[in-house]
């Protein structure tokens, strides 16, 4: 690059003049937030209450509140493990005395509630007000927060059916968790001063080179029959490579209908079309693999294999219906767009990739 | 059957060992269907290991087809520019994805996918296959609506409460670093015994970008933020589950936290936070809190749920930790790893990636015998702080079985330990934090399986 010495000298004059903008503070950038603004977004609260509304909630008020919008996914009294970790159960009335979840020392104890754990009623208060109900966070009134904690508490034991929680006896509370002493921050894994135990390490492991430990022997592993509880691996790894995926479906006739080979042949990336399937409806009546109403997808598409027309005939059949080839119940005829009705056809035919 | 060459340098005793399952099934299947011819072949390729065992066969016809037969694409026109006006990954490579482990959780939406570490090259994650944590689904958030706040626990704490929009915030310094985020449950499932059989399941919530963003100081100072008094941090999330997590002061003040708008050279992807999140270098992902909306300065720490209440580690004293933060010292072999086949003898290369959460990776050591005996690996540059470090070291399969380890040591001196050494201390019920040795059992056959030792 060449330029002529004036040029030269304006741009040097032109950079001591950015260098010297550039030794500003920072400004104009961010505004004051209004009070307004902070208490819309400021809902925290602490373990020594700070940010805790006024307000209050009994047990009865919070049982009617939890059966029409809690009970679907917890449970009626909290002790459900169908969709969510259960939130009650396994506490004591010892407990609420001394403090300590006694099951948490008892390794054949399965799971681990919620109330077994807790130790700050702030944590729940807080949690249910930012984050509950599950499908409409953020819509509970103090009171109601109030009312559903009393309620949680008593399906635990530690307080009584009459109770009314409030932002005045709630620290009284506190003292009554079956966890509240169950806990510790003496650990080198938190990054700051504040607590903790400086940073140490538990372990101080040897970095041996040679002749180290004793002769390995294999405790754990999983069993063959689990082989394939993570679907094919085959077609979780690379088609390509120094290695491949191990095909692990089960060997036999229900497989042998498969695809043949080892590694998946390329699926679309999106899964588009079992998407479809499910949006469509398709999958209301017919499991890919299991049969529901209508037969399995993978019968339709073993059924039809050999024929050259198979995607043809399956188009017209999603769009027109029909009756007598699985049996006495028809299927309807269904409004999918005729490139829709392709695209499902061809993911049957094509071998039904997820 | 797969199209694959038969392999060489390894003996074939009989069609069951020569054909993979699938291949076995396909013979069963034509065998149905009458084509006897095809049977006839495999059995005949089967009946010649000898001719095959030293060097590889050249096929009938004195080539490779896919060489004598130019293939379609050097024989026609390709496809024009910006066919995609975002790019994608070719179709060959729609087996690598980001996947659910079966039965772990019942929803979707508070749930975990793990990434394909056993697919992956060097250290960078591709932002398509980040591993994903969600507590309450995930969002599109409109980054021109989005706001971060800035306030305090009580009025002398923060002067000056700001609210700041994205806009704002991408005209201040930024910054760009390479980090690993790893999630503290990672290889959780494996505490007790073996549970899965991939390294994408056993340490799959673990991905790595570069990040470009904000350093959380530079803001904090912009709102005059008492540093004697203020000593922990609250990040809180603008989704359904708005989570909250307390970070020491400490980190902040070091410039090692980000508000963090970029990956890898563009923007944030949904599933990872989009528009905005905080990245906590060495610290577990849930303290990365996405969705940003509020950052807090206290005098003290806020037990919120994920780290008072989920997020803590069991102790065999029945006594659980809490705001257990830092990831330590941990690496994995990815190839060969577990659910893999070696597909003949002879050389490969070991591969795969070490990190700590407290510094620089320092050395890698792998073991093809069970931890008996060690060789340090190969580190492959850039090796940077807080970030994944790929390494390798070549080794040549004898066909017999080996038992594949890797043991990390970061700048602090720390070693990765084994399972009997962290059990001793852990127990197996904490969930968290298992960072110990893992071990992959090469078999004869040449599979690969998720091991653990006595």
């Amino acid at each position: 690059m060449s330029s002529s010495p004036s040029l030269r000298l304006a741009a040097a004059g032109l950079l001591c003049i950015a260098a010297a903008a550039w030794a500003q503070p920072i400004s104009g950038i961010g505004r004051a937030a209004t009070p307004k603004e902070v208490a819309a977004w400021d809902i925290d609260v602490r373990p020594d209450f700070k940010g805790l509304p006024a307000g209050a909630g009994s047990v009865a008020q919070g049982m009617v509140l939890w059966e029409a919008q809690c009970a679907n996914c917890h449970g009626v009294f909290g002790e459900s493990n169908a969709v969510f970790a259960p939130l009650v159960g396994g506490t004591t009335k010892d407990d609420v005395g001394s403090g300590r979840t006694a099951r948490l020392l008892d390794p054949a104890f399965p799971g681990r509630t919620t109330l077994m754990k807790l130790s700050t009623v702030s944590t729940l208060w807080d949690y249910i007000q930012r984050a509950m109900p599950w499908n409409a966070p953020k819509t509970l009134k103090p009171d109601e927060v109030y009312a559903l904690t009393a309620f949680l508490l008593n399906l635990g034991g530690v307080v009584a059916d009459d109770f009314t929680l409030s932002n005045q006896n709630i620290a009284e509370v506190q003292q009554r968790l079956p966890n509240r002493n169950g806990m510790s921050t003496d650990h080198g894994l938190w990054p700051g001063k504040g607590f903790g135990n400086g940073g140490q390490a538990d372990v101080r492991a040897p970095a041996c080179m040679n002749d180290c430990g004793p002769q390995p022997s294999v405790r754990s592993f999983i069993p063959d029959f689990a082989r394939n509880a993570h679907g094919n691996l085959a077609e979780q790894n690379r088609l390509v490579g120094a290695q491949v995926g191990v095909d692990t479906r089960p060997p036999g006739p229900a497989g042998a209908a498969a695809p043949s080979a080892a590694v998946a042949t390329p699926a679309d990336p999106g899964g588009a079309p079992k998407a479809l399937a499910n949006t469509a409806g398709c999958l209301v009546c017919h499991g890919v693999d299991n049969k529901v109403v209508g037969p399995a997808l993978r019968d339709v598409a073993t059924r039809y294999a050999g024929r050259a027309d198979a995607a043809d005939y399956l188009v017209q059949r999603i769009q027109a219906g029909g009756s007598g080839v699985w049996g006495p119940v028809p299927m309807p005829a269904q409004a999918v767009s005729a490139a829709d009705a392709r695209t499902l056809a061809l993911w049957i035919t094509g071998g039904l990739k997820p | 059957m797969s199209d694959r060459p038969v392999p060489a340098g390894r003996l074939i005793k009989a069609p069951e060992d020569f054909l993979s399952p699938a291949g076995i099934r396909t013979v069963a299947t034509e065998a149905r269907a009458g084509r006897r011819g095809f049977i006839r072949s495999a059995f005949a390729a089967a009946a010649a290991p000898a001719a095959m065992a030293q060097t590889k066969p050249v096929p009938a016809g004195g080539g490779d087809p896919h060489i004598l037969n130019l293939p379609e694409h050097s024989r026609g026109l390709g496809q024009g520019v910006a066919t995609h006006g975002y790019g994608r990954p070719s179709k060959y490579e729609a087996n690598v994805q980001r996947r659910m482990s079966p039965g772990l959780t019942q929803t979707a939406q508070s749930s975990v996918s793990f990434a394909p570490l056993q697919s992956l090259f060097g250290i960078v994650t591709p932002s398509g296959l980040h591993f994903e944590r969600h507590h309450q689904g995930w969002w599109d958030v409109d980054p021109t609506k989005h706001r971060l706040m800035v306030n305090g626990s009580d009025a002398s704490l923060v002067k000056k409460p700001m609210v700041f929009t994205l806009d704002e915030l991408m005209r201040l310094p930024s910054v760009s670093r390479f980090h690993f985020i790893e999630c503290g449950a990672n290889t959780g499932m494996e505490w007790g015994n073996v549970a899965v059989p991939t390294c994408q399941y056993s340490h799959g919530m673990l991905s790595c970008s570069e990040f470009t963003g904000v350093p959380l100081k530079t803001v904090l100072d912009l709102c005059g933020v008492d540093y004697r008094r203020g000593r922990y941090v609250l990040g809180e999330g603008a989704d359904g589950s708005s989570l909250t997590r307390t970070l020491p002061m400490e980190m902040v003040e070091s410039g090692a936290v980000l508000l963090a708008y970029g990956q890898n050279g563009e923007m944030l992807r949904p599933e990872n936070g989009y528009p905005l999140r905080l990245v906590v270098p060495g610290v577990q992902g849930v303290s990365w809190v996405k969705y940003l909306r509020r950052i807090e300065v206290g005098d003290q720490p806020w037990a919120t749920k994920d780290e008072a209440l989920h997020y803590i580690d069991l102790m065999p004293d029945g006594r659980h930790r809490q705001y257990s933060s830092i990831q330590e010292c941990k690496s994995v072999v990815t190839t060969p790893s577990g659910g893999q086949v070696l597909l003949d003898r002879g050389y490969y290369n070991i591969s795969g990636l070490a990190w700590s959460g407290r510094g620089k990776v320092k050395r890698v050591d792998v073991s093809v015998d069970g931890g008996r005996n060690w060789k340090a690996a190969r580190l492959q540059t850039p090796v940077l702080d807080r970030c994944l470090t790929r390494f390798s070291l070549g080794w040549v399969w004898d066909g017999k079985p080996h038992l594949i380890q890797s043991r990390a040591t970061d700048d602090t001196g720390y070693v990765q330990p084994g399972y009997r050494q962290l059990r001793a201390v852990r127990g197996t019920r904490s969930i968290y934090h298992n960072n110990a040795v893992q071990t992959w059992l090469v078999q004869e056959s040449g599979e690969v399986k998720n091991v653990q030792l006595a």
